[in-house]
């Protein structure tokens, strides 16, 4: 993973009740029953192209605890969500779940990418995860297309009042 | 049999991908399926689940709930809506704890979800409502000349527990679709692999090398074009093919079309209509054959 990784772990750092914390989460349910067998690893297609980005490897750091390790990890990131890891996992792991629980942690932490704020407020602000070029929505009448559709922002704020995350980068824009 | 649904459009195809959209309405117009534009839209949720699987939640119970005020079943293009769609349609049914919790959140803005609606995406529809019989009555231009490969979107497979269509590991529904149009569909190494696109931004050196393999794959096989049926794999495959080309000194010259744009091929209509114009990769020399019925 990181070069991080490559230190010799200490006991100090691992948190045993970090497995718990994950298998209580939509997705995560299932981390404990991981044998270490590599299938995720040597089935993913992420894997095939980056030198540092092993599902087993940080199904097995979630396991021992290592959670800071983990959630400051940028290869948390790499995941492409294809699923290949949690349909062929033989202990039935959702693998890229898990991933998606660790990247939710970290992000509850303030750790996120770029690309996902700039989602995140263009939803808010337009209903749409792009902002969308006003030309494009004027060109869709001379492509033949009927308008697009209104979104209703002020009600998705409403629905996502109480959403932690949003608060989390609210607090970022300070 | 419902013929009437929702479009739910997403973001990719309003944002950069017109061509799929254009395509997809005539091809379905053709075949008798009446769409009904959403009446309010946002984003399916998916691309946020990465740092908050409650706000994806909430924001594809959102599209549910608006649904069911409605009374119709949503059909997508992008296999990313319809996957995530799904998947929560399951959970918010399956999971009453779950399901109370959102609608608390919807609460806030009136709306409920009920759990009467279904999502489908657009190859769905295509088999199990219109049928492969009423598609292949509707070809008057066998496309027997082309020889092509096809790439599925990994969110209309996987995951299996919770998409439930199709085989993921050995997808048939878009081969009969092409084969339906009279084109050949070729097999070729590691077809049900990852188009690398939820990557970009992250790493585009990595998507980008995940595309290309692809690329690689479909080129030994000569295939005389990709066929996709989502905007973001078409997206890495159609307008990131040059990119890729410079960057890893390769030639492909592979053209990427749309399904609906085959089909709408074999239906008779011209590659002006199905919006042939907004592809990137040059699409003449096949264009240039199909319209010559030379094989």
């Amino acid at each position: 993973m990181t070069e991080k990784t490559k230190d010799p772990i200490k006991s100090s750092e691992m948190d045993p009740k970090f497995k718990y914390e994950i298998s209580k989460m939509h997705g995560g349910e299932k981390l404990l029953r991981c044998f270490q067998c590599g299938t995720c690893t040597s089935d993913c297609p992420v894997a095939r192209f980056s030198e540092t980005y092993r599902p087993r490897q940080i199904i097995r750091m979630a396991q021992l605890g290592l959670k800071e390790r983990l959630l400051k990890s940028d290869t948390l990131w790499l995941c492409a969500s294809c699923f290949t890891c949690t349909d062929r996992c033989p202990q039935g792991v959702e693998v890229a779940s898990v991933i998606r629980v660790l990247r939710n942690l970290a992000a509850e932490k303030g750790i996120v990418p770029q690309v996902f704020k700039d989602q995140a407020s263009s939803i808010l602000e337009s209903g749409y995860a792009y902002r969308i070029p006003e030309l494009r929505v004027k060109k869709r009448e001379s492509l033949g297309l009927p308008p697009l559709p209104k979104s209703n922002p002020e009600s998705i704020r409403k629905s996502l009042a109480r959403v932690k995350f949003l608060k989390v980068i609210e607090k970022q824009g300070e | 049999m419902a013929t009437k649904y929702l479009i739910f459009l997403g973001c990719a195809i309003p944002y950069r991908v017109s061509a799929y959209e254009i395509s997809a309405r005539k091809v379905l117009q053709k075949l008798g399926v009446e769409l009904v534009e959403m009446p309010e839209f946002n984003c399916c949720g998916l691309p946020l689940d990465p740092v908050s699987h409650e706000m994806m939640l909430i924001l594809a119970a959102r599209n549910l709930a608006l649904a069911e005020q409605k009374g119709l079943n949503i059909l997508t293009l992008c296999p990313g809506c319809a996957g995530t769609l799904k998947k929560v349609s399951k959970m918010l049914k399956e999971d009453k704890v779950l399901r109370e919790e959102i609608n608390h959140h919807l609460k806030e803005s009136g709306l409920e979800f009920k759990g009467t609606t279904e999502a489908k995406h657009l190859m769905q529809v295509l088999i199990e409502d219109v049928g492969i019989e009423k598609i292949k009555d509707s070809i008057v231009k066998p496309l027997t000349m082309l020889k092509v490969a096809e790439h599925n979107g990994c969110h209309i497979l996987r995951p299996k527990e919770f998409i439930g269509f199709d085989d993921p590991e050995d997808p048939k529904t878009l081969k009969t679709l092409i084969e339906a149009t009279g084109a050949k569909c070729l097999d070729y190494i590691d077809e049900t692999e990852c188009c690398g696109a939820p990557s970009v931004g992250v790493s585009d050196k990595v998507a980008l090398q995940l595309a290309r393999d692809k690329l690689n794959h479909i080129k030994m096989v000569d295939a005389q074009a990709l066929i996709t049926i989502c905007p973001f794999c078409h997206i890495m495959y159609d307008t990131n093919e040059l990119r890729i080309e410079r960057m890893f000194n390769e030639t492909y010259g592979i053209p990427v079309l749309h399904y609906p744009q085959l089909l709408g091929l074999a239906m008779g209509m011209s590659p002006e209509e199905l919006a042939f114009s907004e592809l990137r990769v040059d699409t003449s020399k096949i264009i240039k054959q199909v319209m010559e019925g030379a094989s």
